[in-house]
């Protein structure tokens, strides 16, 4: 597949530090083009989630660009650009005391779209994530099993169309069997949708299994960028070769 | 037994009368108590700084024996003087604390991933204030009222001493005479409105639990 697609998202050496002296984020830099789904992968406390959140202002970085739609993010309004941000997160977030289908129209609601085309659009997306409407849109997330919930919270996302979505650990809190069926899903929405997604996970074979580029990343930094075939043809460091090695055996 | 019950039936008209009486000086104060408690208590979740004075201080306010706190408040300009105002006002600075502590308790209690989710779809600090944090928060706020109502319901016995009326005059009347029958008019019918208060506010509070 060809990279030389426009980028949606764009770090440009970002910093970022809760504490004098040290930095969450060291320097990152990477791209994510227009359709393409680019993986964050790392150890925890790499900073794999602290980057996902600059891109929707839920932090901000210190120093360096961080790029949406070719805008630096802390010249946009952050409310206007979440809502175009799609956001899916372990466990789903979702809102307990909503219905399934109430929880999918959040944010055309938010947007102020009428009833009808609100409800037209959550029942297309929760037949796009399998759980037709006429079955599930009254249930509450409690009476969902941990993979419909997170389908739930995909759907959601979708739900205004958004160009990006950002996934945070989407299937971390699914036993391995739903977390494979949800992967298998996830090629599939993005083949039908076409969206740009950067996705945070600390699971190799996740991260190449669903990215079409990899970062890989530690304290704060990419040791490397590239496809899953050049990163296990060529490591770029040490630190790769044993990353990959410990994560993904060598068959 | 019964000799009671004709006692109690003899006087139905100034029991209910005055159960009456009671019963709004207790709405009255846990309204005012409810419209002050829930909007500082939401305001103590955005300013963690002032929220361990504020509650302390609130806290202290409790410790005031009742009867002197509506000593404390007669000679006071606007609220005080003899009367269901003063008692009332009384009443609120009682109600106030549960309410105010679960509220702010109850929003804070609302699960971070909830509330940064809510952020993330774009929803403004008021939206999810609004239709995600209070929603949550309210089993436990309606918890605070329920405790504010039944504790408003036994100290509102005590207003009748500041002549604000309510069944503390039969109990009043009743030490005054040492007639027992006549106190147990007045702290029957209270044990009962209490009870009911009790029940009916937790059925509330289950009906509104996420």
């Amino acid at each position: 597949m060809t990279l030389a697609l426009t980028p949606v998202i764009e770090f440009r050496d970002v910093r970022k530090s809760f504490a004098p002296g040290r930095p969450i984020l060291d320097g990152l830099s990477f791209t994510v083009g227009e359709g393409e789904t680019l993986a964050l992968v790392g150890p925890s406390g790499g900073g794999k989630t602290t980057a996902l959140k600059l891109v929707n202002r839920l932090l901000d970085h210190d120093s360096g660009d961080v790029l949406a739609f070719g805008r630096d993010v802390r010249a946009e309004d952050p409310i206007a650009l979440r809502r175009r941000l799609g956001y899916v997160i372990q466990e789903a977030g979702l809102f307990p005391h909503w219905t399934v289908r109430e929880n999918v129209e959040a944010v055309p609601r938010l947007l102020g779209w009428r009833r009808e085309a609100a409800r037209s659009r959550s029942d297309e997306l929760l037949e796009l994530v399998n759980l037709p409407a006429a079955e599930f849109a009254e249930r509450r997330p409690r009476e969902l099993s941990g993979g419909q919930r997170q389908r739930v919270g995909v759907a959601r996302a979708l739900a205004a169309d958004p160009p990006v979505l950002l996934m945070d650990e989407p299937f971390g809190a699914l036993d391995p069997i739903a977390r494979r069926a949800m992967q298998r899903e996830f090629a599939e929405w993005k083949r039908r949708l076409g969206k740009a997604v950067l996705l945070v996970t600390h699971d190799l074979r996740e991260a190449f299994r669903l990215g079409d580029r990899v970062a890989i990343l530690d304290r704060g930094r990419a040791h490397q960028i590239g496809t899953p075939s050049e990163i296990l043809a060529s490591p770029a460091d040490d630190f790769v070769r044993e990353f990959i090695s410990d994560e993904v055996p060598v068959a | 037994m019964s000799a009671y019950l004709n006692y109690f039936w003899d006087r139905r008209a100034e029991i209910a009368a005055l159960t009456g009486e009671h019963l709004v000086l207790v709405l009255i104060s846990t309204l005012v108590a409810v419209a002050i408690g829930v909007p500082l208590g939401v305001a103590l979740t955005r300013r963690p700084r002032l929220a361990k004075p504020v509650l302390g201080f609130a806290n202290v306010v409790q410790t005031i024996p009742s009867l002197a706190l509506f000593g404390f408040l007669i000679p006071l300009p606007l609220i005080g003087g003899i009367g269901a105002r003063t008692a009332i006002a009384a009443l609120v600075v009682y109600a106030l604390l549960p309410i105010l502590r679960n509220t702010y308790a109850g929003v804070l209690s609302v699960d971070p991933a909830i509330i940064e989710a809510a952020t993330g779809i774009g929803m403004t600090p008021r939206q999810r204030l609004r239709s995600v944090e209070l929603p949550l928060a309210l089993p436990v706020v309606l918890a605070g009222v329920r405790i504010a109502t039944v504790v408003s319901i036994g100290l509102a016995t005590i207003a009748a001493a500041i002549g604000a009326g309510g069944l503390g005059v039969l109990i009043y009347r009743g030490v005054a005479i040492v007639d027992h029958r006549l106190i147990l008019a007045g702290a029957v019918p209270a044990a009962l409105l209490a009870l009911a208060a009790d029940s009916g506010l937790g059925i509330v509070e289950r009906r509104f639990a996420p």
